[in-house]
């Protein structure tokens, strides 16, 4: 046990000891790798951004039912007990044709208009807001709803949200192709790197062949390095977003205080860093043992 | 103890370099392997560390049939032997030390024991004061003296050496020779191959005549 760690300790320092020997070509390689990644990671980032407002908006789903311009008192008081009874509905509210046409004159710029009209164009109307649902039982909720013979149509305020939100996940499958496809790329840079790595040391491995190092040993440093170049690169690309979304929120800030709201843009969370470190490391690791076991098997003595 | 069981070693482009080969070298011998060049003796020590594999025929390494050994545990076979190549094998981007070291960090052994064992390597064959030098600044038998040392410095209990006073003149030949001799008095078991005709006419030893691929008896 102890020289099993002790044979891996050797190998970590060597493998770091070959990234500082060659600091040019080992730093152009991260940044490569970096730029890479900051790509779908940076898509990964603005869509998580999004899809927090989005999907909260869209989870609580709100709908506007309009009442027909003929309905009576009686009318309205019988859609108010029947939405009293209905289920998935958090909270309504009624407003009434002189109320929505009384906010109509209020906003300054139709103020001509509404004072104009001849008469109230608007009907009576009830904004519900409903529990989490999901989308299909929305659906059902202002079919049945629409069916009520007061009712002259149901309109849901939230249909952007859920349009975004589904937007979004065509995002998101987007990002996972690109990261596939970059994490290829991940794997084809290591993978020449180790070749290089191979063929220069290739006195070296023919000795401690003849000597008697096992594959294992000899394979160790080299998969060490492509896993640690597969996290650094990782952590140059996160550096690069971060930097980015440091930039833009300084924008915002002066954006958001013109519209009163607090709008930042959120850091890659901690959970999805880690998992980012790790899953680059493997990449890197499954770069170096490809090329390794390419070209090792070449180098025979004579 | 080494054995060679009727060895024939075909190379693929047809060349018979051994002949149906058969010996037995007990532990503790000093045995010189002679013929002149390309009469097989590289290729018996090359078949000794499964660097080659024989044709025909059975090869007994310390009752370790090396033929039958699987690729993945022909590290621990040669990891018993001291092995001196021919054309040393030296590495020249590392110092003496570092060279001296390789034996004992594909062991995973600790610096520290490692350093003592060796410096007590290099003490041995008197490279003590050159441990940081690089080896192309050594003269020829001081680099003769590093690769005996990389070979010894794990204690292997089989040692074999390819040529190893060849271009080296003959005081230098015989202080090289005194190191094996001094290995073989502490019950080494020491393989030469040479064509030192000096060496040769020393009668102390057991010596193996090769001639064309075929045991002289």
């Amino acid at each position: 046990m102890k020289i099993w760690l002790s044979q891996h300790w050797q190998a970590l320092n060597r493998a770091l000891k070959q990234l500082t020997n060659t600091p040019l070509s080992s730093l152009l390689s991260i940044i490569v790798i970096g730029i890479a990644f900051s790509l779908p990671l940076g898509i990964y980032t603005m869509l998580g951004n999004l899809q927090a407002i989005s999907s909260d908006t869209a989870s609580t789903p709100q709908l506007s039912v309009f009442l027909k311009l003929k309905a009576s008192q009686a009318d309205i008081e019988n859609v108010n007990s029947q939405l009293e009874e209905f289920p998935y509905i958090a909270s309504f509210q009624f407003i009434s044709k002189e109320i929505a046409l009384q906010q109509l004159q209020q906003e300054s710029n139709l103020n001509e208009v509404a004072n104009n009209l001849p008469k109230n164009p608007l009907p009576d109307a009830f904004i519900i807001n409903l529990q989490q649902i999901l989308p299909d039982e929305l659906e059902n909720i202002r079919a049945v709803i629409k069916k009520w013979p007061e009712i002259e149509h149901v309109q849901v305020d939230t249909d952007w949200a859920r349009r975004v939100d589904a937007l979004l996940r065509l995002g998101q499958l987007a990002v996972l192709m690109l990261a596939v496809v970059l994490g290829l790329a991940l794997i084809i840079v290591v993978f020449n790197t180790i070749r290089l790595q191979v063929l220069t040391k290739r006195d070296e491995i023919e000795v401690i062949k003849l000597i008697g190092a096992t594959d294992s040993f000899i394979r160790r440093p080299f998969l060490y390095f492509g896993a640690i170049q597969g996290m650094a690169g990782a952590a140059a690309g996160w550096l690069l977003i971060a930097l980015g979304i440091q930039a833009i929120n300084e924008s915002l800030v002066e954006l958001a205080q013109l519209y009163e709201t607090d709008f930042h843009l959120n850091y890659l969370s901690f959970y999805d860093s880690l998992s980012l470190l790790i899953f680059s490391a493997l990449l890197g690791w499954l770069g170096a043992r490809l090329s390794v076991a390419q070209y090792l098997s070449q180098i025979e003595p004579e | 103890m080494i054995s060679f069981v009727n060895v024939t070693k075909r190379y693929p482009d047809g060349f018979e370099a051994l002949k149906n080969v058969a010996f037995t070298i007990h532990s503790g011998e000093l045995v010189l392997v002679a013929g002149h060049s390309g009469a097989g003796k590289s290729t018996m020590l090359k078949l000794i560390a499964a660097i080659e594999r024989p044709t025909y025929g059975n090869i007994l390494v310390s009752d370790q049939n090396v033929n039958a050994l699987k690729k993945s545990m022909i590290p621990f076979l040669r990891r018993s032997l001291g092995l001196i190549f021919q054309d040393q094998k030296i590495l020249y981007d590392r110092n003496v030390f570092a060279n001296v070291m390789l034996p004992l960090q594909i062991r995973g052994f600790q610096n520290k024991t490692a350093a003592g064992r060796v410096r007590a390597a290099l003490d041995k064959v008197g490279l003590l004061r050159k441990e940081n030098a690089y080896p192309i600044t050594l003269s020829g038998g001081e680099k003769q003296r590093l690769c005996i040392a990389r070979a010894v410095v794990h204690r292997p209990s089989i040692l074999i050496a390819d040529e190893p006073t060849a271009n080296l003149d003959v005081d230098y030949a015989q202080s090289i020779m005194e190191v094996f001799r001094s290995f073989h008095q502490v019950g080494v078991t020491v393989v030469i191959a040479t064509h030192d005709t000096a060496l040769l006419n020393d009668n102390r030893y057991r010596i193996l005549t090769l001639n064309q691929g075929k045991l002289v008896v």
